[in-house]
């Protein structure tokens, strides 16, 4: 399992929060030729974005290769109140996982 | 990271999964999206394909902003909005890309229809956003101009 590979803020404005997050990923499309070597580097990104608040799915994200390298998301979520927990976590064509959560300060 | 946290994240993850795979929210994108990841419609060569049919109305509530020109095709900031109830999904797709699916969207509840997220272009293109609302589909097409392609990133 991959490990802080994801930056997120979350920011309460009145009952609405903003989610913002920030993935360290390749996002390999597996088109590319490699520079150096001149073979086609594996494809290697994302599939699968969740972000749930307080335990409940707000948003999933499914993406391509297409998605630009160390992805950006951003959206608002309603009915948002400071102490909710904010979970996001990805899943990658390989397998691999990271996740993080935070706490909505007021 | 301190175990208890572990668990919690990874039962939080088994729960988002299953929640995901017994919910319907997961048929949301026409019938075709029946998998978690539709493999068949992210390597679709058309847009047609890629959605399943389902191209939707061209609709003025739909809005589909970008940083553009794009001077780097790799990364392009694009931001789809829409004041229209009851958004249950929203593909981003890229007509001119290889693939031109890059990202779909599943809402759920409370969250507005206002995502932003950074793709790729190969070159100038037609950038396209569906929403699907109950069984109609809503589209709007942008032309984005991009200086230097970014398929090779």
């Amino acid at each position: 399992m991959a490990s802080n590979t994801i930056k997120m803020v979350v920011k309460l404005h009145g009952t609405v929060a903003s989610i913002a997050a920030i993935m360290n990923h390749p996002m390999e499309t597996g088109f590319r030729k490699d520079p150096k070597t001149a073979t086609i580097v594996p494809a290697h990104f994302i599939e699968e974005v969740v972000c749930t608040l307080n335990g409940t799915t707000i948003l999933t994200a499914l993406w391509s290769g297409a998605v630009s390298k160390h992805p950006y998301l951003s959206f608002h979520v309603q009915d948002a109140k400071a102490g909710d927990v904010v979970a996001l976590q990805w899943r990658d064509n390989t397998g691999d996982t990271d996740a993080i959560e935070t706490k909505i300060v007021g | 990271m301190g175990t208890n946290r572990r668990i919690f994240l990874k039962n939080t993850l088994l729960t988002t999964l299953v929640g995901l795979v017994t919910s319907s929210s997961l048929l949301k994108w026409g019938m075709a999206l029946a998998n978690t990841w539709p493999a068949d419609l992210f390597n679709a060569k058309t847009v047609r394909d890629a959605l399943g049919g389902h191209e939707g109305s061209a609709s003025s509530d739909i809005v589909l902003k970008a940083n553009e020109p794009a001077e780097n095709g790799a990364v392009v900031q694009v931001t789809v909005e829409s004041a229209l109830p009851g958004i249950e999904s929203i593909a981003l797709l890229v007509k001119d890309n290889p693939h031109p699916l890059s990202a779909v969207f599943l809402l759920g509840p409370g969250v507005q229809a206002n995502i932003t997220t950074r793709i790729k272009m190969s070159r100038t293109s037609e950038v396209i956003a569906v929403a699907k609302v109950g069984d109609q589909y809503f589209s709007t097409t942008k032309e984005v101009q991009v200086i230097v392609g970014g398929c090779g990133e």
